[in-house]
Order: C-alpha cells, then structure tokens, then sequence
C-alpha cells in the first residue's frame, strides 16, 4: 500500500518516476494510453513543455491550433493538446490547478535581454533547455515552437494587457496527461528568476509516468 | 483536342494570345500603384500585387521597406509568417510580441518580434484594429471538418497548408512552419480565456503598413479565419503593395515607445553592425 500523495488516484504501474532538478531539462517519450504526472513539489514552479509526435517530429504541439479547437486561452480538465496539423497528442485527465498557461512562451537568453535588460543575458533560459534535449535527438532551433507553461498564469485584462503573474498553484499539486498517440516530451523546469512565475525561485518538479 | 493546336507552333501562338490579361487577383510587373502616399516616389515601389481568396503570396523584403495591405473587399484575412532572411531558422515569435509588450492586441506602434530578441516587422498604420495573435490559421483537418475538404488543389485550401508552398519557395520545409498572426480578423479574449473572434465582414478598404527592421521573408496566407463561423468558405482578396523606405532612425516614435522596444531595436542595429 503506497503512502506517496503524489500517486494518489494513477492507476497502471509506474513505469518512470524521476525528479527533474531546479533550472534543467528533460525528455522522455510517451506511449499512446499512457499518463504522465507532474508534481510541483515546493510550489510555484513553471514547467515550460514541448511535444513531438514520436514518429513524425514535424508535427508537434501548437498553441494555436489548441486555443483555437477549443474556443479558450486557459489549459484546464479536458483540454486535448492539439498538434499543427489538429491532430490530438494528449490530454489534460486531471489537474489540481485551475488552469495552465499556453500563450507565455519559454523565456530565452535573447527575450530576456528585452524583457529585463542586457544584464540578464547570461542567465539560464528555458530555449537552452530546449535546446539541449532536442538535440540529442536531433532537433535543432527550427523546432522549438509554442509551448505550454504548466502551472504558470498569464492573464489577459480588458484592453488586452498581459503578464505572467503570480502562480496559482502549490506544493504538491499536480497534472496529468494522457497520451493519445506516441510523444516525445521535452521540459524545461524553469530557471526564470527575474519574475513571479517561479516566485523568483525555480524548485525541483517530480515526473512519474504510468502505463 | 481541336486540331490546329496539335500544331506546336499554334499551341505557342494560343499561349502568346493570352497576353495582356487582366484579372483582379495578380501581381503587376513592373508594379504600379496609382495610390502610394505622398512622399512615396513610384520609383520605390518594389512590390504589387492582389493575392487571390484562398490564395497565398511571398516575398523577401529589404530592410526598411514599407508593406502596405489593404482588404479591399471588406472579408481578406491576412495570415502572416515573418522569417529573417538570412538566417530563416530566425522567425516570427508569437508568444515574444505578445509577452514582451505587455499585451495581446496588435495595432498602430506594435513590434513584431523575432525568438532572438530582435523586431523583424513594426506596425506603422493601423485602421483596421481587428487583429489576431492567438488562433493561427486553419490546416487540412480543421478545412476537411468545416468544408469538406482542405487541399491546396481543392477549392477550400487552408491557411498551414498555403505556408508550406510558401515557404517551400525559400527553401524551407514543414518543421519551419510557425505560430502566425492574422491581420484583418480579430479575437478578443474575456475575462474566462475565452476567444471572442471578430470575423466581419467589414467595410472595404482598411489597411495596415508594416515596416521591414530587418531583412526578411513574408509569407501571407489569405484564407477565412480559422474560427469564421459562417459554413462557407468566405474570404475577398487581399492587396499587398510594398515600397523602398529609410531604415529606422534612432530617434523614432516607435523605436523609442517602451524601453523593450528600444532594446529590441539595439539589438536590431547590433545585428547589422558589420
């Protein structure tokens, strides 16, 4: 009988179970029918995530194409996750946070230069993290496109104004993602320390899979 | 097969006849325009050409040259891809322009901004006002559910699928192929996320003028709104009219209007520091 919190409610086994440090990145695929969990242990934590249909890395996630199927900015319980050619690649099963971000972006050592000042520029980014597990896979800058920010909030006001702002979620909250085809998931845990979507403080995150 | 065309040299002169053609949706070369600003000398003008309902065009732009567009019929739907052109795996980035400037509505003064920190379009004039950074455009399976079919040798070709030749034409292939945005048609996003699209039609005649910060290739898509509501595939052609202008001065209103901005534009004149 397990006692870890974070499993509560997975059924299947556990097939991987890793904790993904502050600032890093990480990619693993998944299988069609299996769920991935993630758990922002200490709070606060924005996971910046990409997605690759496994056998064709040409279709990936799009922002747009899911925003716009579903008539919303906001990820919630239900949203599918829908590639650039429409197709569905995952599925939002459950989430303890009311809604996750997809029009934010990844933070880069060049948007940071903009958005902060030229003093930041040698500061860990989430396009580095990027970067580096896609190319150990061969996938290069062509490939690094929209993505979504687990547990990060940016709203966007009457006339338009937006910002990321404080995070809405929690230690120990969580969400799950179905796969609907074979992925290839690729995360930056967030290393961004010049605004509220990390509370100035990027923590570790815990990726379990489940077949 | 009528007869006197099995005869190669009737063939050229049936060719030869069509000469002179005059259709609304074309480009006219070299380009004339009876209608450019004043201050602009006809011999600037590098670029004219109407793009087609459901059609598509591309151009590579130097830096500093103005594009104008114009809806003349009221429903063009302008889906626009910006590459840098020397180095295409620099693109328009969606998510930047929105995040950077602090808001999700484009008009009169916004950048569009490139992933490496860099404005590769500005948005000199605006009157249209009803604009789109969120939806992107439609693809082969969302036409295919709306219309019956998507295909680009069908008669309801998409917006993804209108990128892809475009940008074949420079070289480049599905994995470049961005995040859009749409000039002409709108979404406006309440209070819950919900996108509220703001689809016309409209008056004729409104337009937007961008202006070239760098060296780029503009791939336009000119295909109904992904989120058009109307069943069917409703869209007028779009005019595209683009002249040779100075490169942006360091005291300029637009360049100079938030300090992103300007860091955007350092970053520009960096990049052509050579």
């Amino acid at each position: 009988m397990s006692v870890d919190p974070h499993l509560a409610g997975l059924t299947g086994p556990v097939v991987h179970d890793c904790i993904v440090p502050a600032r890093a990145p990480w990619l693993h695929p998944i299988a069609a029918g299996q769920t991935l969990r993630i758990v922002d242990l200490e709070g606060n934590q924005a996971v910046d995530f990409l997605l690759y249909a496994t056998a064709d890395d040409a279709e990936r996630y799009s922002a747009q194409d899911t925003v716009a199927a579903q008539g919303n900015l906001f990820l919630r319980q239900g949203t599918v996750l829908r590639s650039n050619e429409g197709r569905a690649m995952m599925t939002i099963t459950a989430t303890s946070v009311e809604y996750h971000d997809t029009i934010g972006g990844a933070c880069s050592c060049e948007s940071n230069t903009l958005r902060y000042g030229h003093h930041t520029k040698s500061e860990h980014a989430c396009v580095e993290n990027f970067l580096e597990a896609n190319l150990s896979e061969g996938r290069g800058k062509r490939d690094i496109v929209s993505n979504i920010n687990f547990f990060m909030n940016v709203p966007v006001e009457e006339d338009g104004a937006l910002g990321i702002v404080d995070g809405i979620s929690a230690p120990g909250l969580t969400v799950d993602l179905r796969a609907e085809i074979d992925v290839t998931v690729v995360v930056s845990n967030c290393p961004q320390i010049n605004n509220p979507c990390n509370g100035f403080n990027p923590t570790p995150v815990r990726m379990i899979v489940t077949a | 097969m009528s007869a006197v065309l099995a005869d190669p040299n009737a063939a050229r002169e049936h060719a030869r006849s069509m000469a002179g053609t005059r259709v609304e949706a074309m480009p006219l070369l070299p380009p004339v325009a009876a209608d450019l600003p004043e201050g602009v000398s006809p011999d600037d003008l590098v670029w004219e050409e109407t793009i087609a309902a459901g059609g598509y065009a591309t151009r590579r732009l130097a830096r500093g040259t103005r594009l104008r567009l114009i809806d003349t019929g009221g429903d063009a739907c302008a889906a626009l891809q910006l590459f840098n052109a020397e180095i295409p795996t620099e693109r328009l980035n969606v998510a930047d322009t929105v995040k950077v400037q602090w808001n999700a509505y484009l008009g009169a003064g916004k950048l569009l901004l490139s992933d490496m920190g860099r404005v590769l379009m500005s948005i000199l004039e605006d009157d249209a006002g009803t604009h789109d950074a969120f939806c992107g455009t439609s693809n082969a399976a969302t036409n295919a559910a709306k219309y019956g079919d998507g295909s680009n040798s069908g008669p309801h070709p998409n917006g993804r699928d209108r990128f892809l030749l475009g940008a074949a034409k420079h070289g480049l292939q599905r994995r470049d192929v961005h995040p859009c945005i749409t000039l002409f048609k709108g979404a406006k996003i309440a209070a819950d996320g919900a996108i509220v699209p703001e689809i016309g039609p409209f008056a004729g005649g409104r337009s937007v003028t961008l202006r070239a910060e760098m060296e780029v290739i503009v791939v336009i898509a000119n295909v109904p709104h992904v989120l058009d509501p109307r069943a069917d595939y409703t869209v007028t052609p779009l005019r595209a009219t683009a002249w040779r202008g100075p490169v942006t001065s360091e005291d300029d209103a637009i360049r100079n209007a938030t300090p992103e901005g300007q860091r955007a534009f350092l970053n520009v004149e960096d990049y052509f520091r050579r």
